[in-house]
């Protein structure tokens, strides 16, 4: 998995960052107005490992305040801000206090922020949580592909969940998404 | 036809509209922060509707392939609100979006003190965030409220060519466009400017510099009139490619001023506008 030394290494070249992280470890509230402008301060360039610059540098800057400020830049952020923290959790020294930003990008009626939230930093989700969060996958139709851990973590409360959703689905005549009918199956073997 | 309404409160309309909106040409817009026809009474929902301007109303018109960008301040009416005017500490937080591209709707309601005030304060953070600003003139008492926006405006040292002074009509736009800011006009089904109206200002004054919206919103009001309005210039002689100045190129050259606006997901836009660096430009 990708660390804060690996994005650290990528982004080594990128002087006006390297300056802004100087700068936000002095005086951490500078990085309210330069979270939101990483994108049009230090690029938005694919960086390979599914990472671009500005999610990456947003991981640095996140990085280098103090824990406690993750949750107000996540709360003040606009959509490719919350993603970015969302991404930028399992890399940082916050053990579970994150979980509320989870639980609210999976109140969140956008299918980003949802796949987001059952990235890595999921396993801090108690199981009851994170059936619900894959049942709303399959409702909102964001790829199964994306949740972690999912076919260690599914079991048989999920499976039913999921089973009573096919019936709903059948009565109305429509069908359910081939990955929870794969995972439908997978329990089944269980 | 491609269509860039400048300014529309999409929060207030149905995917309905979208649809609409979509299959008749409309690919972006821009949705300034204003009131909610209740009034608000303090700070805490400013900043949901500011996110939700930013966060959800985007995605909603990405599903009908429209780009949608905002423009964030405490409106006129409501800053007149004491309990409302710690939103204006609020601001700069907002204003550093990628998704924001202008200060607005800022201006004049009733022309009190507070509106002085918080007009004026407003310009000077379109100054510090380098973004353009959009003015909204009063809806009574118009000429002397669009005189004195003008006065404003000039006072705060913000180049005239980075506003748009909106919601203007035959008696406003002499003295807007003597001032050299953009002039603004939302048609609407029975009040502000109508389609043929809106043709007989273009014939007069061309199509330099000219901004045209439905400022749809939740009262009555009907999205499709930036599209009624192109089909009213076409049928007066205007051309396709004056439609396309008035109804496309003028806004997106008016909103690139922020060095934010992003057209690349939408078809066509930036075909057009190679080497233009309209798209995420600036820095």
């Amino acid at each position: 998995m990708t660390t804060l030394d690996d994005l650290r290494a990528e982004l080594g070249g990128n002087e006006r960052l390297a300056a802004d992280l100087l700068r936000v470890t002095g005086e951490p509230g500078a990085v309210a107005g330069l979270f939101p402008a990483a994108g049009r301060r230090y690029g938005r360039d694919p960086l390979g490992d599914g990472w671009a610059t500005d999610e990456a540098a947003r991981a640095l800057l996140l990085a280098a305040v103090p824990p406690e400020q993750v949750g107000d830049i996540y709360r003040h952020g606009d959509t490719a801000e919350k993603l970015a923290v969302l991404k930028a959790l399992p890399l940082l020294p916050i053990g579970p206090s994150a979980v509320p930003l989870l639980e609210d990008a999976l109140r969140t009626n956008d299918t980003r922020l949802v796949a987001a939230a059952l990235g890595p930093y999921s396993d801090h989700l108690d199981q009851e949580a994170w059936r619900q969060a894959v049942l709303k996958c399959v409702f909102m139709g964001v790829p199964l592909k994306d949740v972690h851990r999912l076919a260690e973590r599914a079991d048989a409360p999920l499976g039913a969940m999921l089973r009573a959703f096919a019936a709903e689905r059948h009565a109305a005549g429509r069908d359910m998404p081939p990955d929870a009918l794969a995972l439908l199956d997978q329990l089944k073997e269980a | 036809m491609r269509i860039f309404d400048p300014h529309i409160h999409m929060t207030s309309r149905t995917t309905d509209d979208y649809q609409r909106m979509a299959e008749a040409g409309v690919r972006a817009v821009v949705e300034p922060a204003f009131w909610l026809g209740q009034p608000r009474t303090n700070p805490g929902s400013f900043t949901d509707y500011f996110d939700s301007i930013i966060g959800w109303e985007p995605f909603r018109a990405s599903q009908f392939g429209i780009r949608h960008h905002a423009t964030i301040a405490l409106n006129p009416k409501e800053a007149n609100d004491p309990r409302c005017r710690p939103v204006l500490d609020l601001l700069p937080r907002y204003l550093a979006k990628d998704g924001v591209v202008a200060v607005g709707e800022i201006g004049y309601d009733s022309m009190t003190p507070a509106e002085d005030e918080v007009f004026s304060a407003q310009l000077a953070l379109a100054l510090d965030h380098d973004l353009p600003a959009l003015v909204h003139t009063p809806h009574r008492d118009k000429a002397r409220g669009t005189q004195r926006s003008l006065d404003v405006i000039k006072e705060s040292g913000i180049d005239p060519g980075r506003v748009a002074l909106d919601h203007l009509n035959e008696v406003t736009v002499d003295a807007a466009r003597d001032a050299g800011v953009w002039v603004g006009f939302s048609i609407y089904p029975d009040t502000k400017m109508s389609p043929d109206r809106m043709v007989e200002i273009l014939r007069k004054y061309g199509t330099e510099r000219v901004l045209v919206n439905s400022a749809a919103d939740w009262g009555k009001s009907d999205p499709l009139l930036t599209v009624r309005t192109a089909e009213a210039m076409l049928a007066a002689g205007f051309t396709a490619e004056d439609v396309d100045r008035v109804l496309w190129r003028n806004p997106v050259d008016f909103y690139s001023q922020s060095g934010r606006l992003d057209l690349s997901d939408v078809d066509g836009a930036e075909a057009t506008f190679a080497g233009n660096s309209i798209l995420r430009g600036g820095s």
